[in-house]
């Protein structure tokens, strides 16, 4: 049976991370409950579960294409330019690395921010349980829960401390 | 370093977002006005394109000028918004948080002006288009029988400036991304629609968070890199050039970097106390912030005095007659020894004079006033590399010329600064200038220490 969001508000973290170890210890799993705020708090404030990410490896794949045009855009510029200027090789390294060097690290931080907006998980414009109340300061817990377990999970958010319970769904973006 | 009041989410967004949401009254009037003089000054680029450069003071062998000098003064502004915003970012500053947003946004800005510059000063604009957009993979068109020196710095230029330019502005994109979300949720209608766009679903979760703050460190680190090759590179577009003697020196790249970030640190430290002043941000941009930045710019200032002693110490102790003549140019003939003077004088030793009293760098007026004569100075500074080396390029004194600039060219340049400061206020009207999480995770990171018989400010920082 699909799980069904609900969504508890909080005025104070210790409150927040309160409703996450009530969660944790009724027995939710760490991957069916999420901390949503307007600010980034410290990691593990909450008690929430460790989010690992592959960032790092965005910007040495962009580095290295970066690499590669560059080489070969100046390399071949040059070969289709065969005029000899002072002496100087058709194919001359320096000139050659001050482009090579910019077209790197131009897609290298490309591929990052690429790599950032994937990571993050978005775009996510899709239904989802939300309330703007979250970027007034209030820190929400979304939990996934099975509609049967529904009630019980907004009586344990509200034990926790929370001034609000959301069921209903609205669409995120604009 | 926390010296103001505690501030709850709310108030934030209120506060921060009034730039957004409650358009001032002065707003359209003030656009106007710098619209009417960008108006202007495109008018008259356009009037000097049809004319010729003629209508320009540049002449043999003076054939760079004020526009030269404008395109290498905007890109050292243009330095202030990511070394500040990076290095604040990388060392964990905690009085970064309301400079970074300004800074990198008028890095932008200040970038996408100095590339107009170019443009302008080649006479013919629209031929640009020729050398970049040809067939594929090659990128000058020798077809059409243009014969570019490929290997020139020259192209190295537009690579550096470009990729600047890109990396800042994916650079500012991906920090908004959390404050488009605060509009999204305090918006209606189309404004809601397009701030829910570019949110793109934020829902504020640990890992988007988490993400975002590794984001900031790791493009920080990805783009410092990129912003010494910039204004190296600039410099290089004087310093690989054997012709000019007085340009040809190993010490340009890092004289023009730390010159950059002077004049930049001084404009954003400007921008700062404007933002404070109009849209009554005093919660947010106080006298502690602006004392830091004057603290930093004591160290900025020396370092580039020390390059620029350096740069004439070693012009003038080698004796070679060209380096001389230009040394003597700038140094003993009226009015540029005026100048000469007038540069050195406000930008080391007044607005250094100020910075070093606390109460003069907490007073805005007077910071305002050094963070002027140090643009001002540095403006100078260019102008004063640039003319005299080429005022006595050739070796016969026949050939030996000055430089007068026309109407034409100062009107192009007042509407530079017109425009940067047009865009700048548009900008303000579109996203915060102060990011609204940042202030918010220094408002939970605050807290106060008891030493002995004090009780400090203080903040937390994560490793």
């Amino acid at each position: 049976m699909a799980k069904k969001p609900i969504l508890g508000l909080f005025e104070t973290a210790d409150n927040a991370a309160d409703a996450g170890d009530a969660l944790k210890a009724a027995g939710v799993s760490p991957a069916d409950y999420d901390f949503l705020t307007d600010t980034p708090y410290p990691e593990g404030a909450f008690g929430e579960r460790p989010e690992p990410h592959k960032l790092y490896i965005f910007p040495f794949v962009g580095a290295l294409i970066g690499l590669t045009v560059g080489i070969m855009l100046t390399s071949m510029t040059q070969m289709a330019y065969p005029l000899v200027q002072g002496g100087k090789p058709i194919l001359s390294l320096p000139p050659m690395a001050v482009v090579t060097y910019e077209s790197t690290m131009l897609t290298a931080i490309i591929f990052t921010i690429i790599g950032i907006i994937f990571e993050s998980r978005l775009p996510a414009f899709k239904e989802g349980l939300y309330d703007t109340r979250i970027t007034e300061g209030y820190i929400g817990v979304l939990v996934n829960v099975e509609e049967s377990e529904l009630t019980q999970t907004q009586t344990l958010l509200t034990q926790a401390g929370a001034i609000d319970v959301v069921l209903k769904a609205e669409r995120i973006s604009g | 370093m926390q010296e103001g009041k505690p501030l709850n989410s709310k108030q934030v967004n209120r506060e921060l977002l009034v730039s957004i949401l409650n358009s001032p009254k002065w707003f359209f009037g003030a656009l106007s006005v710098l619209g009417f003089i960008v108006l202007v000054a495109m008018s008259t680029a356009g009037f000097m394109i049809n004319q010729g450069f003629g209508v320009t003071g540049l002449n043999r062998p003076v054939m760079w000028g004020f526009f030269i000098t404008n395109f290498v003064f905007w890109i050292g502004i243009s330095h202030a918004g990511v070394m500040l915003s990076a290095i604040l970012r990388l060392s964990k500053a905690e009085w970064r948080r309301p400079a970074t947003r300004a800074a990198e946004i008028l890095t932008v800005f200040s970038l996408m002006t100095a590339m107009t510059m170019p443009l302008i000063h080649t006479g013919r604009p629209w031929r640009t288009v020729y050398w970049i957009y040809t067939m594929p993979f090659v990128p000058f068109d020798y077809a059409r029988g243009i014969w570019p020196n490929i290997r020139s710095p020259l192209v190295w230029d537009p690579s550096a400036v470009y990729t600047y330019l890109t990396s800042s502005i994916l650079f500012v994109m991906v920090a908004l991304i959390p404050d488009f979300a605060v509009l999204r949720d305090r918006t209606t209608g189309i404004s809601h629609r397009i701030y829910g766009m570019l949110a793109m679903g934020w829902q504020g979760n640990a890992r988007q968070w988490k993400l975002q703050i590794i984001a900031g460190v790791l493009l920080s680190a990805l783009i410092l890199p990129v912003f010494v090759s910039v204004h190296s590179i600039v410099s290089w577009d004087f310093g690989m050039a054997v012709s000019v003697k007085s340009w040809h020196s190993t010490i340009f790249a890092p004289y023009f970097v730390v010159g950059a970030v002077h004049s930049g640190v001084s404009a954003v430290a400007l921008v700062l106390i404007i933002l404070r002043y109009i849209y009554g941000w005093q919660n947010y941009i106080r006298h502690e912030h602006i004392d830091a930045l004057a603290r930093l710019l004591i160290v900025v200032a020396t370092g580039w005095f020390y390059f620029f002693v350096m740069e004439v110490l070693f012009g003038f102790y080698g004796r070679e007659a060209d380096e001389i003549a230009v040394r003597n140019f700038q140094f003993m003939v009226s009015p540029w020894n005026i100048w000469m003077m007038i540069f050195v004088g406000i930008t080391y030793f007044v607005p250094v004079a100020i910075w070093l009293s606390r109460s003069m760098r907490r007073n805005l007026w007077i910071m305002s006033l050094a963070c002027i004569l140090v643009n001002i100075g540095m403006w100078l500074e260019r102008f004063l590399i640039i003319v005299p080396g080429l005022a006595r390029k050739q070796l016969l004194t026949f050939d030996w010329y000055t430089y007068r600039p026309s109407s034409v060219e100062w009107i192009i340049i007042i509407g530079t600064f017109a425009l940067v400061s047009m865009l700048m206020l548009t900008i303000a009207r579109v996203v915060p200038l102060i990011p609204l999480y940042d202030i918010k995770e220094g408002e939970i990171l605050r807290t106060e220490i008891k030493i002995g018989r004090v009780t400090v400010p203080a903040v937390f920082r994560e490793d």
